[in-house]
């Protein structure tokens, strides 16, 4: 192993400009495939990030305008979800799929106010379930319960940095809880705090929706339908469900069964499915096109080890007649060939990693505002260590196989005609 | 026997077609020291190669210590090349960017010897050659004489039972080409190791036991040359 360590460094060192070119080639395809599939997971991260703040088997819907003219109405006319359309979500006709139920009301923005300090804070009206559907953690105390909505009690759950700011930058969350704010001119109870997301989209504060519509005249409206519902798992038993749904909401409505437009739905289980979908082309096209590029750098290495072979001939003729096998010579030239790509693959693969730390620091720092809301386009644009290593077998094989060719040229040299050459 | 060729025929087929060795017949017992001589052009290195299994022949029987040396692989040939037959040529052909005991040791890395053991043996080697001073110089370092004494040490560290020698002293002057050939007798008479040496020199044909012509592609006469004393110069010199 050493005597083949020693005649390799022999031959890089006596063509040290020639062994740094095709190293190059080799260190930027793998560069570029690091880099690329860093960048492309930061984009997907995003995304995902997005996606993970909801259970994926829940669907959201919400009133709309109607297309509609139905029953006498023109088109155009609002849609505003109500406490009926809870029910008939909950009905006999949905229970096959439907699991559990939240709506949402919105209200705000309100003053919110404790101890003489002022922030702005929006209200949202909802059901005990909610917490289990938007997967909201609790720092201290507990979300909304049962007793709550039956009762019409006014408990609030607060924002963690709602109740930071409440506090004047103080965390004990617990001793929050307890104590009254005041909202909308109605002093609410703070039973609990819930830890904020960094990526929210926007911060609220959970009341129970009955109190809401009570207490703030708004009756029996809501301003959106949560469920979360099981049994639907293809594409085509989620379109049909949906189309069902509609039709019952719009008939309850009064407006047209097909209007698309007077019910939105919005199905984060086939949401997420075509994002997965989405997100493997992504991932695929990545690879493809970093190993496009890693084998440009794997056609350079194979040409040099050729013309090393073609340059050698005479050598390998002469130890050829000593006595080397084929498969010693063979080796000799895999094994630089390999050395040379893991060698300038890993300073690739490093220099790639940095970039990608370099974009983590940058890019992925930054976030653009889209239709009012913050959006983050890279979270943690790197590449894990499975792919790291994925990529050095990548390297070993892409090495043997610049080598083989070149290889078996020099294995198949038959001494006589090596020796001949002058 | 040794070695015993049957009716070999060798034709070269680059364009117009070349029978260079037309129906040899040959027999060399272990332990002899035999020259070849012929025109430039007779094939006497052709014959040579083939011996040394370093290239095939068309028609006929080599048979080698007991096997027929024919369509083998070139695991095969390899093997018989490393452990049977040394090879010297005349222009060296050591690999240049290895010292001289790098050199002589290589044909020991072919067979698994450990690099210690290998270092050893090629030293004492060497030492024997009286170019132990050499050892770790180059070989563009070396004079020609030098170079072909590394040769032959590498040709020999394996102990091999034949030597081939294409005109071994064809690239060195008068007194380095009796030096060569001295060196030469002596293993064939200590070691008695079977010798073969191509030359056009009748000097260097005069240093050994028996001389075997080749003309037109097939063996001549062949000469017992006991006594040493067929050279037109004389019996201590190799003329130039
Ligand atoms: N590889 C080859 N391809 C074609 N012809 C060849 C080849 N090798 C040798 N020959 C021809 O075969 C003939 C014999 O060549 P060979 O080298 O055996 O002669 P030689 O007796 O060794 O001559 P010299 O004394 O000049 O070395 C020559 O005519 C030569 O041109
Ligand atoms: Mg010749």
């Amino acid at each position: 192993m050493k005597d083949l360590l020693t005649e390799i460094w022999e031959s890089i060192r006596r063509n040290k400009l020639r062994t740094a070119l095709t190293g190059f080639a080799v260190a930027w395809g793998i560069f570029m495939l690091i880099v690329l599939l860093g960048a492309g997971n930061g984009l997907m991260n995003a995304f995902m990030n997005q996606g993970d703040r909801f259970a994926t088997n829940t669907m959201a819907v919400f009133g709309g305008v109607t297309s509609k003219p139905a029953n006498g109405y023109q088109t155009g006319r609002r849609i505003l979800l109500n406490d009926n359309d809870i029910v008939l979500t909950q009905s006999a006709l949905f229970a096959e799929h439907v699991d559990k139920i939240s709506p949402e009301l919105f209200k705000g923005p309100y003053t919110l106010v404790f101890n003489n300090r002022h922030i702005s804070a929006y209200l949202n009206g909802c059901y005990p379930t909610l917490q289990e559907m938007n997967r909201i953690e609790m720092f201290e105390g507990r979300f909304i319960n049962q007793n709550d909505i039956q009762m019409q009690r006014k408990a609030i759950v607060l924002a963690a940095s709602h109740a930071i700011e409440l506090m004047n930058g103080g965390e004990d969350y617990a001793s929050m809880i307890g104590k009254t704010v005041t909202a909308g001119g109605i002093t609410w109870q703070v039973v609990g705090v819930y830890k904020t997301d960094r990526t929210a989209q926007r911060v609220e504060d959970f009341v129970p929706v009955t109190t809401m519509q009570v207490l703030m005249n708004e009756t029996n409206s809501v301003d959106q339908i949560n469920f979360s519902f099981h049994g639907l798992t293809t594409e085509e038993e989620n379109e049909q469900f949906e189309k069902t749904y509609r039709a019952a909401l719009n008939r309850a409505h009064k407006a047209a069964p097909d209007d698309e437009s007077s019910i939105w739905i919005w199905n984060r289980f086939t949401q997420n499915m075509q994002m997965n979908k989405g997100t493997h082309y992504i991932r695929t096209a990545l690879w493809v096109l970093g190993i496009l590029t890693l084998v440009g750098g794997i056609v350079g290495v194979s040409n040099i080890m050729l013309i090393t072979v073609k340059e050698r001939t005479r050598e390998f003729g002469v130890r050829k007649a000593i006595g080397a096998s084929p498969w010693a010579v063979m080796k000799l030239i895999l094994a630089e060939s390999v050395s040379i790509t893991a060698l300038f693959g890993y300073i690739g693969m490093f220099l790639g990693m940095v970039a990608c730390e370099v974009m983590k620091m940058t890019v992925g720092q930054s976030s653009v505002e889209f239709f009012g809301e913050t959006v983050r386009l890279f979270v943690n644009p790197t590449v894990s260590l499975s792919i790291s290593f994925g990529v050095t077998i990548l390297l070993v094989v892409a090495g043997t196989l610049a080598g083989l060719s070149p290889a078996m040229k020099a294995a198949r040299i038959r001494p006589i005609e090596a020796l001949n050459e002058t | 026997m040794l070695i015993d060729l049957r009716q070999i025929h060798k034709t070269y087929n680059n364009g117009q077609p070349l029978h260079v060795l037309k129906g040899i017949d040959l027999g060399i017992d272990e332990g002899e020291f035999v020259s070849i001589m012929g025109a430039s052009g007779s094939g006497k290195s052709t014959l040579l190669n083939i011996l040394g299994i370093l290239d095939n022949y068309d028609e006929g029987e080599y048979w080698l210590d007991g096997n027929l040396i024919k369509d083998l692989s070139e695991k095969e040939a390899a093997h018989y090349r490393n452990r049977l037959i040394g090879f010297v040529f005349q222009s060296f052909n050591l690999i240049n960017f290895k010292t001289a005991v790098e050199n002589v040791e290589l044909p020991l890395y072919y067979q698994g010897v450990s690099r210690k053991k290998r270092n050893e043996l090629a030293m004492s080697y060497l030492e024997h050659f009286g170019l132990a001073d050499w050892a770790t110089h180059y070989p563009n370092e070396l004079s020609g004489g030098q170079k072909q004494r590394v040769a032959i040490a590498r040709a020999l560290i394996t102990r091999p039972r034949i030597l081939l020698a294409d005109e071994p002293t064809g690239a060195l002057d008068s007194k380095t080409s009796v030096e060569v050939m001295n060196l030469l007798t002596e293993l064939n008479r200590t070691e008695k190791v079977t010798i073969i040496v191509v030359t056009h020199e009748s000097g260097v044909a005069n240093c050994t036991d028996k001389i075997i012509h080749i003309k037109d592609g097939i063996i001549g006469e062949t000469t017992l040359n006991e006594q040493h004393q067929s050279s037109i110069f004389g019996t201590e010199t190799i003329m130039k």
